[in-house]
């Protein structure tokens, strides 16, 4: 029966995109990847209330993947309602064909399938070939409206993509080389259920090599400073629901990647440990993004740069590692999620109002289109991680579990967020206060899934319900 | 382990290294995509000689896919398409021919090193693919990041990924061997129709990436 449902969520978009391809309609293709990905995130929760299937070579359910895969339909099903009300309007201003727009939709289902299998894949091999698959996904969808601009965003982000992929491989090959003395050859040297049950017998130094691969690899993916040279462009000239889904879901499920090669090198007593070479990582990104945020002169690009403080910030966490900081990491993970998306949806609704993504032309949002203006400003708020919103927590749970244990570490930290917050507050004047600039049309893209992720952000900032707690609980304890 | 195969394994594998640094000091295209023919077809010998001294016939696989796809198909569109964008002639700018050599030969070194130290258990014929196959990885990104030109930063991320082919292929018994190097030349096969689109499309004047670099997004 719950095989069904780890079936279910990859064979729902799987088909969908088929069917996708070949509907001709494209009102008739908005409905359906809707439904498509309402069923997907029915599916996904009902892994949380059957039992679990027993993990096989390719396939894998447990408490960690859960969280992400629940996480990534949902917002993958929000973000295809606000899709659906959003991509017409690009199609009646003519950036994008009604052929373009049939294959936006079969390739969103594919990204889907992608993200998912990359999240339930039991084997290295296989969750390297979902992310390969989803990296090619979204080089399409960001060049679909083969504008100059799209195209060259499209290549860096291809080419820069492409030897992340290479160098997240080689690390694979090297993990199966350690795992294959002690486990033998073939298929099962790949499984991630019988790599952590023998991960202490393994070479330590090869190991360390293959994390060392992935980090670089995966890290591009991520968009950890210094490898996260594609991610503003991607961001900035992809259509804007591409945009929600590469910071709210590609990346995380990068960083999914990461965790389970770094909880493989935490199994193993003499490998080396992993954290420190997080932490560096994510706190470059952090004090990099946050400087970078101030010469921002395009909307989108901008909240690209604070998904790259984010990824900062988690990479930051999980690298501290421990139960509290992972707990905090996890959280933060899902409420940069919802909240990031939840602004790109407001970003798309601008800039089909105002026919910009310049800051300089927007302004004065709250008085021309209040609802969509005060909406971008609970999200700026939100991601600024001021109270009582969910990233406010979070982000207090990360510095205060830091501050324990390397109080220079925290320190450098809280002055990166707090650099990024300024920076924010400073575009966002600029945009939704102050005299009215710029032309104003009607927002055509629906308001519903923007203020259902800020709703649950601010009731998660509140009040997080007892069994939510024990079951992040319980993931940051198998995390090390 | 029989020591001519070992011999003949090492000796296909140092090849495609020595081919790597004749790409890298190849400053015209049309010269620069035949030596990336030879070394696809290295590729495939070295593999072919993998499946034969490993008793694996699946990798006969992957050797034909290097074989018919790299070595003949890739170089021949790219011939075209580059005689078709006339820059079939171009002389490129490479970073010194010089210093590039010596940090190519730093870079093998380095790999030698690391490998070898950190795989000092494991099978001779693994170990020492694995190591070669970490100096093609490394010069392939060298010739990357040295070069202006699109279609040969092209080349030398498809030379990479023939060293990460020579790896997968190392490692004794890898499963998924096959179906990774389907995915790249998937990938691959997309790199070069985004070349060939990106002039179809008449939108960029050059394919050369100092111009690509020109945007960074804030242009007003």
């Amino acid at each position: 029966m719950s095989f069904d449902a780890v079936t279910l969520i990859l064979a729902i978009p799987a088909t969908a995109a088929l069917l996708l391809a070949v509907l001709p309609s494209y009102k008739l293709t908005a409905y359906l990847n809707v439904a498509a990905s309402f069923l997907s995130f029915l599916a996904a929760l009902s892994l949380l209330f059957l039992e679990r299937p027993a993990p096989g070579p390719y396939l894998l359910v447990d408490d960690l993947n859960n969280v992400f895969i629940v996480l990534t339909t949902f917002v993958g099903f929000t973000t295809s309602v606000f899709s659906a009300s959003y991509i017409e309007h690009e199609m009646e201003i003519g950036r994008l064909t009604p052929a373009s727009l049939r294959f936006y939709h079969a390739m969103y289902q594919v990204l889907m399938f992608a993200l998912n299998l990359a999240l339930l894949a039991n084997n290295i091999g296989v969750m390297w070939v979902a992310i390969e698959l989803a990296t090619l996904t979204t080089v399409m969808m960001v060049g679909i409206y083969r504008t100059h601009e799209s195209l060259e965003a499209a290549w860096k982000y291809f080419i820069l993509g492409s030897v992340g992929i290479a160098l997240a491989l080689f690390g694979t090959i090297l993990v199966y080389m350690a795992a294959q003395p002690t486990i033998g050859e073939g298929l099962n040297s790949m499984v991630w259920t019988t790599l952590m049950e023998h991960a202490s017998a393994f070479e330590p130094a090869l190991l360390n090599l293959a994390f060392v691969f992935l980090l670089l690899g995966y890290g591009t993916k991520v968009g950890l400073a210094p490898l996260q040279a594609w991610l503003p462009d991607a961001h900035a000239e992809g259509p804007t629901p591409i945009s929600a889904v590469l910071s709210g879901l590609l990346l995380n499920v990068a960083l999914y990647a990461l965790l389970r090669f770094k909880m493989l090198l935490a199994a193993n007593p003499e490998a080396l440990a992993p954290g420190p070479l997080m932490i560096t990582m994510g706190l470059v990104s952090v004090v990099f993004a946050a400087f970078m945020l101030y010469r921002r002169g395009d909307i989108k690009r901008l909240f690209a740069y604070s998904s790259i403080e984010h990824m900062g910030i988690i990479t930051f966490a999980f690298g501290m590692g421990g139960p509290l900081a992972n707990f905090a990491g996890l959280l933060h993970m899902c409420m940069h999620s919802l909240t990031k998306s939840a602004i790109f949806f407001a970003v798309g609704n601008i800039a089909q109002v105002k026919g910009t993504q310049k800051i300089a032309d927007i302004g004065g949002l709250t008085v021309t289109n209040p609802v969509l203006g005060w909406g971008l400003v609970a999200g700026v708020v939100a991601i600024a991680g001021l109270p009582p919103l969910g990233i406010f927590m979070s982000e207090f749970l990360v510095v205060s579990s830091t501050f324990a244990r390397e109080p220079l570490l925290a320190l450098t930290l809280v002055l990166g967020i707090l650099v990024g917050i300024g920076a924010l507050f400073l575009r966002l004047n600029a945009i939704a206060f102050g005299e009215p600039r710029g032309p104003t049309h009607k927002a055509q893209g629906s308001y519903v899934p923007m203020f259902a992720h800020l709703g649950i952000v601010l009731i998660a900032g509140v009040y997080l319900p007892a069994p939510l707690v024990a079951w992040f609980q319980n993931v940051a304890r198998l995390l090390g | 382990m029989h020591s001519l195969t070992l011999d003949i394994a090492h000796l296909l594998a140092g090849s495609l290294v020595l081919v790597s640094f004749m790409m890298l000091y190849q400053d015209r295209l049309y010269a620069l995509i035949n030596v990336y023919a030879l070394h696809a077809l290295v590729l495939a010998m070295s593999v072919a000689w993998q499946a034969y001294a490993q008793d694996a016939p699946h990798l006969y696989v992957t050797a034909a896919i290097a074989l018919v796809f790299k070595a003949i198909l890739i170089p021949v569109v790219l011939h075209r398409m580059i005689v078709k964008l006339g820059i079939h002639r171009e002389i490129e700018t490479v970073v010194g021919i010089g210093p590039t050599m010596l940090l190519g030969m730093g870079l093998v070194a380095l790999s030698m090193v690391v490998m070898l130290r950190v795989t000092a258990g494991a099978d001779p014929l693994a170990r020492e693919d694995l190591a070669f196959a970490l100096a093609v990885v490394l010069l392939g990104l060298l010739m990357m990041v040295t070069r202006q030109n699109a279609v040969s930063q092209v080349v030398g991320f498809m030379s990479l990924e023939n060293g990460l082919v020579l790896a997968a292929t190392g490692a004794k018994g890898m499963p998924l061997v096959v179906e990774i190097s389907v995915a790249f030349s998937i990938l691959i096969a997309f790199i070069v129709i985004g070349i060939f689109l990106f002039r179809i499309r008449e939108r960029f004047d050059t394919v050369d990436v100092a111009a690509l670099d020109s945007y960074r997004g804030e242009r007003e």
